[in-house]
This record gives C-alpha cells, structure tokens and sequence, in this order.
C-alpha cells in the first residue's frame, strides 16, 4: 500500500510534468478561452478521464481493492454553499498563480521560487481554512475521508 | 495555436490517470491532491504514512523530470512571487472549502460522474477563465 503510493506519487508528477501542468504560461493558456487559447489541457483531463473511468469501472466489480482492506470514498451527493464558493476561490487561484496543489508541489524539485512560495502558501491556506472552519464551529474538519 | 501540444497532453494525462487509478484499485483511496495533503496538515494515526508516501513521490517525481525533462518547470508563466503567494493562499483555502482540486474533482470525481465534482469543475474552470481574462483582456 505505502509502495504503491509512493509509485503513483512518481508517476503522478511525472504525468504533470508531461502534460504541461507544470507550466503556469500553459495553464493560464488553457484559461485564456478569449485570447490566444491553448486547449491542451483539455486534453490531458480527456486523457486522465479516459483511464480513470475504466478502473471505475473495474472498482465497482471488486469487493475491496487489492491491496487494502476496503474503499474509501466520497459518498456525498449534496451540493452546498462551501463546495461552490471553494471552487470559485480555487479557480481564481487557479488562474491567478497558473498553479494547482499537485504540479505546485511537483515543480518544488526545481527549487524555484514560485514553486516555493506557492507551496508554502497553498499549506498556509489550507491552515487557515482548517482553523476558520473551527472558529466559526463547523466542527473540525471531519476525519481523513475527505471528499476528493 | 502553435502551443497546442495535444499527444503530450494526452499522455500526460493517461499517466495522471494511470496514477489514480493504481490508487484506486489497490489503495482503494481517491487520487485527489489537496485532499491527500490536507489530511497530513491533522495527522490521523495509521492514515498518515501513504499520504507522505504520496507526497514523496510527487517531489521525487519532479526530480526525475528536472533530469529527463526540466522543460517541464518552465515557471516563466507565473506572476510576481507576490501574487503566486495570494494565488497560493486563495488554492489552499479554496480546495478545503470545496473539499478537491482538478485532480480529486477533475479527474476522480467528473469520471464517476458525481455531481458535486461535476459542478465544482465547472465551476472552478469558469472563475479560472474569468480570473485570466481580467488579467488579460481588462
């Protein structure tokens, strides 16, 4: 179990690095649906879709995955105020930053500084989120059966 | 268009997509980034080890492009340090708040066609081309 999420890890950034997600200017690109549009990046969500729908489909034939003891897995349906407005924050960061957690800390290899701020940031953040949701008591965040 | 780079999106993708789905099938655990990273930042005893594994794994597979492919980190896209700061700050309160980034909804959730990554998806694209073009266009 732990091998194999260090493997995926390695070819997880491997598949940013890749795909172009790594590249802000790229990202921002794909963004730039009224400028000079670069659609690549929809390609590379066509690519990841197309071959995580097929282990989906594998999931749902199996009792329990190979090396674990069960699933876990997001079973919400509701769609709620949270999940719209931290979307429309992740984008605008998104699209800010040219950055998104995974190629973000992927590219902290090239010791460059954006990658390093960004990083740093993007742990603060989720910090401060944490600890807001605790003031305003909505309860800590609920164990590590997260969403997504 | 001549930036279009569709076969290595393509196969980037699959990659990331073959990543997931190794996660799935013999993890059992969603492929989502800021969720395997945010269950770091409150420690669970026994659910800690693989999301560190996870993360390792990302950094040593950016040191594996920084030697085969350090194109890869052309970072000359991003905006001043200041602004990737915010950006920063903006992703991580973001992807707690709606619980996922592209990769956990992106990826993992549009493929099962759930509808909360449905609409966040939609809806994190929306305010991401809204975001460049008033950094563009205004």
């Amino acid at each position: 179990m732990k091998v194999i999420s260090f493997l995926s890890g390695v070819l997880f950034a491997v598949g940013l690095g890749i795909a172009g997600m790594t590249q802000p200017a790229k990202v921002k690109a794909f963004l730039d649906v009224a400028g000079a549009w670069d659609p690549s990046l929809a390609l590379v969500m066509v690519g990841a879709i197309a071959v995580y729908t097929l282990a989906w489909r594998l999931r749902r034939r199996w009792s329990a995955p190979l090396l674990a003891r069960q699933w876990v897995l997001p079973t919400r349906r509701d769609i709620d105020a949270p999940l719209l407005a931290g979307a429309a924050l992740f984008g605008v960061g998104w699209g800010l930053g040219g950055f998104c957690p995974g190629p973000g800390l992927t590219a902290l290899a090239s010791g460059a500084a954006p990658a390093l701020v960004f990083s740093a940031a993007l742990i603060g953040g989720m910090i401060l989120q944490g600890q807001a949701e605790r003031i305003l008591r909505r309860g800590p965040l609920p164990g590590p059966v997260k969403e997504s | 268009m001549d930036s279009f780079t569709p076969w290595s999106a393509l196969l980037g993708g699959a990659l990331i997509g073959l990543a997931s789905a190794a996660m799935l099938l013999l993890n059992g655990k969603v492929a989502g980034v800021s969720g395997i990273v945010s269950g770091l930042l409150r420690p669970v005893a026994g659910d800690t080890a693989w999301r560190a594994l996870f993360v390792v794994g990302l950094l040593s597979g950016g040191l594996l492009l920084r030697w085969l492919y350090p194109a890869a980190f052309d970072l000359s896209g991003a905006p001043s340090l200041g602004l990737v700061a915010l950006a920063g700050v903006l992703v991580g309160v973001g992807t707690r708040l709606g619980n996922g980034c592209t990769s956990g909804h992106g990826v993992c959730g549009v493929s099962r066609l759930a509808p909360r990554s449905l609409l966040a998806t939609a809806t994190f694209m929306l305010t991401g081309a809204l975001t460049v073009f008033a950094m563009n266009h205004l």
